[in-house]
């Protein structure tokens, strides 16, 4: 039923792979943002649109025994991760054939045989469980990395700041990327932080960090690189601001009345899907045909699975009882 | 059998776990090099290295949610704060990431964590350290909560928290500390069993921490049949014993350090109300502080505490009666 693995397998070895991926996210949060408008989808949703790239660069570049500590705007990272579209859209609406059987919901994901650990919906939740992960690789001399991927909005509340500072004191072998979007729910990010250039605050814990365009798959993955290597080799934790733009609202059926005017088109001038495209079109991976045929196929897969999904069985009222209390192995 | 402190058979636990799984590490504030505010890891650090066990940074929150993430790759970390008031800056970690982990991932990932945290009043440390708050976090279900009472419990109950595959928040009344007795290390307690202290018939005292201690003090003092439980488990909480004890005694006290409003205690008084209503003869009762801060007076911390003599007052009171008594501030006319 999960071909998870196979599927990050692809994100690992197949550059056509990232394109296609990308086309899948986005294909799949329009379609979930109309099934939720449709009223087909109950309570939240956070969609990732213009967020993609860094999705692909942080999967391509992982092994699937690192592991991922990501947010409540996870529908991107997971299906990069190997999640099946099937899964996750399940999942968010409730199906028993969700990744969590349909008791998590949008906003909590997780798939172990990839690394994603369950996706938290609390602001800051999964940066100090990152930093226990690559804890527990340190002290077992294993050259695994954790990695905590969270919005711009988290690098406000305490638990940043007290995981960074433990990061660094103890050398962890974690990552940390803020996807600065922008905005922090409704707020643009001028009205509730005093600086724009988030990277520099890793500066008071002396740990290593770097700004990049977050609209780029290529810049993403050199800095992940340089990331990566340095946790496995044992330099200790890396923090990276990966400028991004929220194409969506915040969540649910926001709009996002409050942006400046022609600042969303400004970004979306530099659609990340659009970079990828022109980059593989100048070496020759993809043509405007091929292009027009992976969007078709796309359309007509999330749609088809769409279908299926609706079609699923919900979860039997004794899921309840399921999964609160871990059993003894002994 | 060996005569030691509570904080002695904590040591004793701790040390025990960590020679038999090398999985087992220890981090808080100031417990290495200093070897613990309350010398509960005295040795430690020396015997297994600073790899095991670590001092952290006063921040709570990071290093509850490192054991999180350090358990679900399969470590098994005990951790300390030293106040469990200072739970409160970290509560998110443990209530709501440590206790839903299991849930959120379809049961693949667990979340073996123990957070060790000296509570509960007695020894003048005022209204911000000395709190007994185990009512925060009895309604999460995914978490256990346990409270030793004495030396062997906290020996035997810290052994088989570091054991259990879920997150343990496990409670030390401060000042039990310092408490010496004898303790069996090969005696294994099970997380979710309460402990017959004492057998008696005239009434079952169900009571927790050093309220055990307080409930044994009183029964001394009156000429009665006392049942006295230490629930030691408060989640989950053994609903048998309880109810089989007062099947037999027809009465219950809960003997309960904490304010009287939104306690645990009634959770117990409701669940023997609800199974046993129409054989009791006497109305269950609560004996806990009254609702307000701890105070930092001597006078004042004693009185706020439940005592024994007040303990044995109210225990004569209901048997003798088979009526409810009365608060201390409630027959001293102050509330």
């Amino acid at each position: 039923m999960n071909n998870s693995i196979s599927r990050r397998e692809a994100i690992r070895t197949d550059e056509l792979a990232w394109y296609e991926r990308m086309l899948e996210i986005r294909e799949f949060e329009n379609q979930v943002n109309a099934l939720f408008a449709s009223g087909s989808i109950r309570g939240t949703t956070h969609l990732c649109n213009g967020q993609e790239a860094l999705d692909i660069a942080i999967s391509s570049l992982l092994r699937s025994d690192d592991v991922v500590a990501a947010t409540y705007r996870s529908h991107g990272i997971a299906l990069a991760m190997g999640l099946t579209p099937h899964s996750v859209l399940a999942e968010i609406m409730g199906k028993a054939t969700g990744c969590a059987g349909g008791v998590g919901g949008s906003m909590h994901l997780c798939d172990k045989s990839v690394g994603l650990l369950p996706t938290s919906a609390i602001i800051g939740g999964g940066m100090p469980i990152a930093a226990g992960a690559a804890l527990s690789f340190q002290i077992r001399k294993e050259d695994r990395v954790a990695l905590a991927l969270f919005g711009d909005g988290s690098t406000n509340i305490g638990s940043f700041h007290e995981s960074m500072n433990l990061a660094s004191i103890w050398k962890l072998p974690v990552i940390y990327i803020c996807d600065n979007n922008v905005y922090g729910e409704y707020s643009r990010i001028n009205i509730t932080t005093p600086i724009e250039d988030l990277h520099i605050r890793a500066e008071s814990y002396a740990m290593p960090h770097e700004q990049v365009d977050g609209m780029n798959v290529y810049t993403l993955r050199e800095a992940l690189e340089r990331a990566i290597s340095r946790a496995r080799s044992g330099g200790g934790p890396t923090f990276i601001e990966a400028k991004t733009y929220r194409f969506a609202g915040h969540s649910r059926a926001d709009q996002a009345p409050y942006r400046p005017a022609g600042e969303l088109e400004s970004w979306k001038s530099r659609d990340p899907i659009l970079v990828l495209e022109n980059q593989f079109k100048e070496s020759g991976k993809l043509t405007d045909d091929s292009i027009t045929a992976k969007k078709a196929e796309t359309e007509k897969r999330i749609a088809e699975i769409v279908q299926e999904v609706q079609n699923d069985p919900e979860p039997l009222v004794g899921d309840i009882f399921k999964n609160i209390w871990a059993e003894s192995k002994s | 059998m060996a005569d030691m402190r509570v904080r002695q058979a904590i040591v004793q636990a701790l040390s025990d776990e960590m020679s038999e799984d090398p999985n087992v590490i220890l981090f808080g504030e100031d417990i290495a090099a200093a070897e613990g505010p309350f010398k509960t890891s005295e040795g430690l650090l020396e015997k297994f290295g600073p790899e095991r066990v670590r001092d952290t940074p006063i921040s709570e929150m990071a290093f509850t949610g490192a054991a999180v993430g350090a358990a679900m790759m399969g470590m098994r970390p005990v951790i300390e704060i030293m106040f469990m008031e200072f739970l409160g800056v970290a509560l998110d970690q443990l209530v709501t990431e440590a206790a839903k982990m299991h849930y959120l991932s379809h049961g693949e990932y667990s979340v073996p964590m123990v957070v060790r945290a000296s509570n509960a009043s007695g020894l003048g440390f005022g209204s911000q350290h000395s709190q007994t708050l185990e009512n925060w976090v009895v309604a999460t279900p995914g978490l256990k909560v346990v409270t030793l009472s004495d030396p062997q419990s906290a020996y035997s109950l810290l052994r088989a928290a570091i054991r259990e595959p879920n997150p343990v928040m496990f409670l030390e009344p401060r000042i039990l500390y310092a408490e010496r007795g004898p303790v069996d290390t090969s005696i294994k307690f099970e997380i979710g069993k309460a402990r017959m202290i004492q057998e008696g018939n005239d009434v079952t005292i169900v009571a927790m921490g050093n309220m055990v201690n307080v409930a044994k003090q009183a029964a001394k003092q009156i000429d009665l049949s006392c049942e006295i439980i230490d629930l030691a488990t408060l989640v989950p909480w053994d609903r048998q014993s309880v109810l089989e004890s007062v099947g037999k005694t027809k009465r219950l006290i809960v003997v309960e350090e904490a304010p009287f409003s939104g306690g645990w205690g009634s959770e117990i008084v409701a669940a023997v109300t609800a199974n046993l209503f129409s054989e009791l003869i006497a109305p269950p009762i609560r004996i806990t502080t009254p609702d307000t801060p701890v105070p930092f007076s001597g006078v004042l911390e004693a009185r706020f505490t439940p005592a024994p003599d007040d303990v044995a007052r109210q225990i004569k009171h209901l048997v003798e009666t088979n009526q409810a008594p009365k608060p201390w501030w409630v027959m001293e006319g102050l509330l």
